[in-house]
């Protein structure tokens, strides 16, 4: 993508061979554009999740085609269908064992709130056991309406002080 | 000079000296990328062998019957969907012909020729998933692909019939939420007849596959008596050898007026599994055009089910009658007679059974979901056994089960 | 074995004092708890019923009596018929039930799920315990007076409960499922929500 962003501007002729920028942007934009998902697939909207990684609507275009079922491998977790209570443990302790920087996106109306199941085994919303940094709704999400979300996580990334957290003991 | 080599001990001489091998259990799941959702599977190794297997299912029970205790019988729809969400048209047909036996209701034939088309693109549906899921777990990934492109093409046509891709909430008690768009009746010809030559170009990859054979041939063999002892049914069962097939046997829904073939297998393998769900996909475009070709006209729901079905919406919102009629619908639900039914139907991963008990009134006092993945899981403690570790993901892919279904 | 089984005959030929059950499709019929056993072996071994379709159970409410009944559906490949068995189940209480494991090593799971769901207790049963729920869950979710949103506890791992102080919460209903019992009708007619979701309140995790 060709953004007007200066910070990256390059003018061979008085660089040479090197580059100057901000590290933040450098930092933000190699991680929002290499995104490793792990896909929490649980429920329907496993398959949507699926249905991103396919052909029609390839999620590989936005750096995030290298779904990652070790979570020590992987950036971002997408929690795609229903959290119940029993899984809701292995959700946290699978979050607790990516390496950070690390972001979840909580994939759907069952993983935003609880969705349409207000019963007795259903988590209301994995926001109460993880740290959620966008949610999308949709029961389930049109394919589109992740991409969308990723987009929106990729521009939340390139928000962060990076290089501030970098170099925080 | 020449250096003489020696070679290590051989294995019954090195275990002589070694101690009895420890057995290692391992969690496989509930996040694993082959186990098709949130199954877990406890396994007990001794070395690449397993010596026993402990299915841990419930990670995804969402307490869908203590649901529909408490919603009435049209707002239950949506959660059948959300049952086996690969063929989400089959499980909302299969809940309402149960709920319409209980009202003793007959649906038109063009309801019925319907359904059935539904029902029968569900099923295809649901095996190009299967098969992808299958080819990814013994590592292909061309033919994971490959379905995906054909189930792109029919989630289009489910999202002109009802609006969405899946979860389509589709079946009303007493008929459909609407008929079928113009022209929509073409577009699924048009897709079977692009369709049959694209899915024997993708079996094709895995049939002859040496690769394949070699991962799914004589692998996870189920027996029939062990098939009919555990309560497997759909082509998990046909795959063992028992011709049951419930549009056959017990046809509903009009399924009797046409034809085609049940594919039963012979050794119960992974390998027939998969015929046998490449062979339905088949017979189920076959069906397809016989309902196109004889699509009958007429009402799509049950015109005379007053108490049950709402009248058309142009006399709701102008006849005061139909009016009330609606209010009552919506607030109260289908008032049902006291009694109850159970009904199977063949959904894709085999049948699914909708046990409704009602006291009368708009709600169920109790639904029981008979699931097919619950009862094809049930076979794994005793299938694992004595095999390897990598022949329990060709078994869980071959048994093409969702854990939606399973833990409702 | 005959084509099409006729479970109301066998069942009246040997079984006597077996009752019919008013059933909307297929022969129905209450058996008394201690005969269970002997009937679904009949029904198997000469009725040509080889396949155990699904075990469950039906809870009438706490202030009947029986409380618990549990359902059998017996299915024949070579008729293609079901038959339905009910049987109440003798204590309130602590319901239990002859486990039906060794006629069909179907049953096991499924009655399982009936322990978990109901609390009724099937003898002879090699492995009984929850299913869908997870092993300490302290309640019986599908009885009548379990609430639908569910009643609080523990969640499942005490680590990932001290770690983020997370609990398992009753849902936030807004007012309750909206709907008239079976036999009654709405107390409103319009019903409103309640305003939870702005009382709520929750931490969320780190």
């Amino acid at each position: 993508m060709v953004s007007a962003n200066t910070e990256l501007a390059y003018n061979s002729k008085i660089e040479g061979d090197v580059v100057v920028s901000r590290l933040d942007a450098v930092i933000n934009w190699i991680r929002a554009n290499s995104m490793w998902p792990m896909p929490m697939g649980l429920a329907c909207c496993a398959i949507e999740l699926m249905a991103v990684a396919a052909a029609r609507f390839d999620i590989a275009r936005f750096g995030a085609e290298v779904m990652r079922f070790s979570p020590r491998q992987a950036d971002c977790m997408i929690v795609a269908g229903t959290v119940t209570y029993k899984m809701a443990p292995q959700v946290r302790r699978i979050y607790d064992q990516m390496p950070s920087p690390k972001w979840v996106i909580a994939m759907g109306a069952c993983a935003s709130t609880g969705g349409m199941y207000r019963s007795y085994a259903v988590l209301q919303g994995v926001d109460r056991i993880v740290p959620v940094d966008v949610y999308v709704s949709g029961c389930p999400p049109r394919p589109e309406a992740l991409l969308d979300a990723l987009i929106k996580l990729q521009t939340k990334v390139s928000r962060e002080p990076a290089a501030r957290q970098l170099f925080r003991a | 000079m020449a250096t003489e080599y020696t070679f290590p001990d051989s294995a019954a001489k090195t275990a002589a000296a070694a101690p009895a091998p420890e057995k290692m259990t391992i969690s496989m799941g509930p996040s694993h990328p082959s186990t098709h959702g949130v199954l877990r599977l406890q396994l007990e190794l001794d070395g690449e062998i397993v010596t026993a297997a402990d299915p841990v299912v419930g990670y995804l029970h969402r307490g869908d019957e203590k649901i529909a205790e408490n919603m009435t019988y049209n707002q239950f729809v949506p959660y059948t969907d959300r049952l086996d969400y690969l063929a989400p048209l089959a499980n909302n047909v299969a809940y309402a012909i149960a709920v319409e036996r209980l009202a003793k209701l007959e649906m038109p034939p063009r309801c019925q020729a319907i359904r059935v088309l539904i029902c029968e693109l569900a099923r295809i549906s649901s095996h190009l998933m299967g098969l992808g899921a299958f080819g990814i777990d013994v590592g292909a990934w061309t033919v994971f692909l490959y379905t995906f492109t054909e189930r792109e093409k029919l989630y289009r046509l489910f999202e002109e019939l009802t609006g969405a891709r899946f979860t389509t909430s589709y079946t009303r008690i007493g008929g459909l939420a609407r008929d079928v768009p113009d022209g929509w009746l073409g577009r699924v010809g048009a897709f079977c007849d692009q369709f049959l030559p694209r899915l024997e170009e993708t079996l094709a990859l895995l049939t002859r596959n040496r690769i394949f054979l070699d991962r799914t041939a004589g692998i996870g063999v189920i027996a029939r008596e062990d098939a009919i002892a555990y309560g497997l049914t759909g082509p998990n069962l046909r795959g063992s050898g028992v011709p049951l097939d419930l549009r056959k046997d017990r046809p509903y829904c009009g399924y009797e007026q046409y034809e085609f073939d049940v594919p039963v297998g012979t050794r119960g393998d992974c390998y027939d599994r998969y015929l046998c769900r490449g062979e339905e996909m088949r017979q189920s475009v076959r069906i397809i055009r016989q309902v196109l070709k004889n699509f009958p006209g007429g009402d799509w729901y049950a015109r005379d089910a007053r108490k049950i079905f709402a009248p058309p919406k142009d006399k709701i919102l102008t006849s005061m009658e139909e009016l009330i009629q609606n209010f009552m619908l919506v607030t109260e639900g289908p008032q049902l007679p006291p009694g109850e039914v159970y009904f199977e139907a063949e959904n894709p991963k085999g049948a699914l059974g909708f046990y409704v008990v009602s006291r009368g009134g708009g709600v169920p006092w109790r639904l029981k979901i008979r699931s097919p993945s619950f009862c094809n899981l049930s076979i794994l403690p005793k299938v694992c056994v004595g095999a390897m570790l990598a022949d329990i993901v060709s078994l869980l892919g071959s048994l093409d089960f969702v854990m939606g279904e399973c833990d409702r | 074995m005959t084509a099409t089984p006729d479970a109301a005959a066998l069942i009246q030929e040997r079984f006597p004092q077996v009752a019919g059950r008013p059933s909307g499709d297929w022969p129905a019929f209450n058996v008394p708890a201690d005969q269970v056993l002997a009937v679904l072996r009949t029904l198997r071994d000469e009725g040509g019923f080889d396949v155990l379709t699904d075990i469950t159970a039906i809870d009438a409410g706490p202030g009947s009596s029986p409380r618990f009944t549990t359902i059998w559906h017996l299915f024949s490949t070579a008729g293609h018929t079901y038959v339905r068995l009910a049987a109440a189940c003798a204590a309130d209480a602590q319901p239990a039930m002859p486990s039906a494991t060794g006629l069909w090593p179907a049953a096991n799971w499924h009655e399982r799920e009936a322990y978990d769901m109901f609390g009724i207790t099937f003898a002879g049963h090699p492995d009984l315990r929850r299913i869908l729920m997870w092993d300490g869950y302290p309640y019986f979710p599908l009885r009548k007076d379990f609430p639908l949103a569910g009643l609080e506890t523990e969640l499942p791992d005490p680590d990932v409960a001290a770690e983020t102080a997370a609990k398992v919460r009753a849902a936030p209903l807004m007012g309750g499922p909206f709907v008239a019992a079976p036999g009654t009708t709405l107390d409103e007619a319009e019903p409103r929500a309640g305003d939870q979701s702005w009382t709520e309140r929750t931490e969320k995790p780190r």
